[in-house]
């Protein structure tokens, strides 16, 4: 594989030149957090950070999104669908397992025009974790601190400089022109370094071996009842969620014009599998934070072979009551099987 | 072991024992530092779960509401306050609840310490003498209490359970200071600066309803968000629709709030949604002589009507 590196004061400068082609999203300071946007200037960005309270996720998936408008006639209808934007764009500094996320995201909107066309327009240069976090457990579904899956380029920080490891031919692509100078063997010796120190760093995680048997035949064991008993039953978890990709359609129609949005939605929520009849299969935060898990460790790996968690932590850091998932998948994996 | 912390177990133990009750809710040990989590407690053997620190941040009068069991509860002085609109709102009976009142000097905020460690990482919380002593793999920082706590703790005016069948700890004197300070300086502000701030505050929101969930007096079968048909209230993350979600839970909550704070400790992106409760909570106060949660006897100002009600509202738009 080929490997460059970048000084780090050289990284706005960096940005600047990718700006002129791409529009960039970078993790910046906004009101004491950081949070992914669209920068005008490299300086903005800033790769000094744990990870963002919010997945980088609505820029290929908006939490609200038109669809299409219209306006009706007597008797012709005329719809009108947003353009897509054809500047391409960029996510720089994002967290290997956000960039994880994508490939679930792309099984999940298969068919899907408006998160296609935008996917296939974005690349992805992600940064590794030096200093992996209490909550991050992304070693145990797959991925780790230094993960490349999903990233066309992947930093990888070492003193003052970063190594750059180019996945993908798009990646390779990026630094065309740039004169940045290949890896010597010292840089690749301490990147190694970082890597393990930083994968020995981790917590034990969780176990997936034999989890989705379990699951699959747990799914009216009391324990669930016990497990979501503190559950607010919010949509923190869900929302804060790299992979959690639902959502919801609403009309808002006003006279003869309106639009079709699509929002996301929680599982979460009361809402969320109400039927017209008044009858709600998941009546409680029980069924409700069940389905959750089940999605994610059972479900998705029927559907995409892929566990639906790339252990980036967030739910367990935000959830207002620390309903810990580590803890609910260890003790379903522990239970003996209901006979 | 902390003296509270015994005192508690104890005091579960025994009203499990002589089966007063059927449930205790407490804290239990969060699984990060710097965290405590809610814990229900059926049998002795659990009860030494139960803990008492300055993570205890969540207010546990939520888990009251349609309940059959006879529960015995932890609870803060702001968590009283709830407990006590919850019983005159009909929601939980006095007779069910047995209030283990705890004095409270404050909660830690999380995110403020965090803030401070910029990104290093926390192996042991040990508390002192109103300090915190953090420390990780190359650090140790201490840090005094008082100096992290969270907002709705510094405008705390009751941190002493003003009702209680039991109390745990010695009673904390009350905090000296204006607790409307800040309100107080927001109304100075012009219309526009007020609706520029809180139109700042709103955009952040991200609709998931925490704040919400998080308040126990927050309890409506059918919230008005939760409708799709009608659908009272747009659910897109656009200006206007955020905005019209945040008033209209204000006004929910006017005259009943009790700035226990649990929207905003829940509300992950920060958003500062005490700041209308409370200018709500000082204008009843005002004009109703009334403060939410302090008496179970005085009669909640929507519950009732004067004859004789000034109604400046009406006469002066
Ligand atoms: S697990 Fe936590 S974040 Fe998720 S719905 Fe329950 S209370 Fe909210
Ligand atoms: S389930 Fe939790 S840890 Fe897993 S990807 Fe989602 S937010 Fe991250
Ligand atoms: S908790 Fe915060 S983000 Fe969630 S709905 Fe409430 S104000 Fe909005």
């Amino acid at each position: 594989m080929k490997t460059k590196t970048i000084k780090k004061k050289d990284i706005a400068s960096f940005l600047d030149t990718l700006l002129t082609r791409y529009e960039v999203f970078a993790p910046v300071e906004r009101d004491e957090r950081v949070v992914f946007e669209a920068i005008g200037a490299g300086s903005e960005a800033t790769l000094d950070y744990q990870n963002t309270t919010m997945p980088p996720k609505g820029i290929l998936f908006p939490q609200t999104e038109q669809l299409f408008s219209y306006r009706s006639t007597k008797d012709t209808a005329d719809i009108a669908v947003p353009s897509f934007k054809e500047k391409p764009q960029l996510i720089f500094g994002i967290r290997p397992c956000d960039a994880r996320s994508f490939l679930l995201f792309d099984h999940a909107f298969d068919g899907d025009p408006y998160y296609i066309n935008r996917r296939g327009n974005t690349l992805l240069v992600s940064i590794g974790c030096t200093h992996p976090q209490a909550p991050c457990f992304c070693t145990s579904v797959g991925g780790g601190p230094f993960s490349e899956e999903g990233s066309d380029l992947l930093l990888i920080e070492t003193g003052d400089q970063y190594l750059i490891q180019i996945v993908t031919d798009r990646g390779a692509q990026l630094l065309e022109e740039s004169g940045f100078k290949d890896a010597g063997k010292d840089a690749l010796t301490l990147a190694q370094k970082m890597i393990k120190t930083a994968e020995a760093s981790m917590g034990a995680g969780i176990e997936i071996d034999g989890l989705k048997e379990k699951l699959d035949s747990s799914f009216e064991n009391p324990i669930w009842q016990e497990l979501t008993e503190k559950c607010l039953g919010c949509g923190v978890c869900t929302y804060l969620c790299p992979t959690c990709h639902c959502f919801d359609m609403v009309d808002e129609a006003e006279g003869s014009t309106g639009e079709r949005i699509r929002i996301w939605d929680s599982c979460q929520f009361p809402l969320f599998t109400l039927q017209a009849s008044g009858v709600n299969p998941r009546p409680t935060v029980k069924e409700r934070f069940r389905q959750r898990i089940m999605h994610k460790f059972s479900y998705m790996i029927e559907s995409y072979n892929q566990i639906g968690c790339v252990g980036c932590g967030r739910c367990i850091t935000e959830c207002p009551v620390n309903l810990d998932i580590r803890q609910v998948v260890h003790t379903i994996s522990k239970l003996e099987a209901l006979s | 072991m902390p003296e509270v912390t015994k005192k508690i177990r104890e005091i579960a133990r025994s009203l499990l024992q002589e089966k007063k009750v059927d449930l205790v809710i407490g804290f239990e040990q969060g699984t990060l530092p710097l965290r405590a989590t809610p814990c229900f407690v059926r049998g002795e053997k659990e009860v030494d779960r139960l803990v008492w620190d300055s993570f205890c941040e969540n207010n546990l009068a939520t888990y009251l509401i349609k309940r059959a069991e006879r529960v015995a509860i932890i609870a803060k002085g702001c968590d009283v306050r709830t407990i006590v609109e919850l019983i005159k709102e009909n929601q939980i009976s006095r007779d069910q609840v047995v209030i283990i009142g705890i004095p409270c000097q404050g909660m830690f905020d999380r995110r403020q310490v965090e803030a401070v460690l910029q990104g290093k990482e926390i192996q042991e919380v040990t508390e002192k003498d109103g300090q915190l002593i953090l420390r990780g793999g190359s650090f140790k920082e201490t840090l005094k209490r008082d100096t992290f706590l969270y907002p709705s703790c510094i405008t705390c005016t009751h941190r002493n359970p003003v009702i209680y069948d039991l109390l745990v700890g010695d009673p904390v004197p009350e905090l000296s200071t204006d607790p409307y300070q800040d309100v107080e300086e927001f109304e100075a502000r012009s219309a526009e600066e007020r609706w520029e701030y809180l139109i700042k505050e709103f955009t952040r929101c991200i609709r998931c309803y925490a704040c919400r969930n998080a308040c126990p007096l927050c309890y409506c079968q059918e919230c008005f968000v939760d409708s799709s048909s009608p659908p009272w209230i747009g659910k897109t993350t656009d200006e206007s629709d955020t905005a019209i979600f945040h008033l209209m839970r204000a006004f929910h909550v006017a005259g009943r709030c009790t700035e226990c704070g649990a929207c905003e400790r829940a509300c992950p992106v920060g958003v500062d949604i005490r700041k209308l409760n409370r200018k709500l909570a000082r204008d009843v106060k005002e004009r109703f002589g009334y403060e939410s949660g302090v008496s179970l006897e005085q009669v909640t100002p929507l519950a009732t009507f004067k004859p004789d009600d000034p109604e400046e509202f009406m006469v002066n738009p």
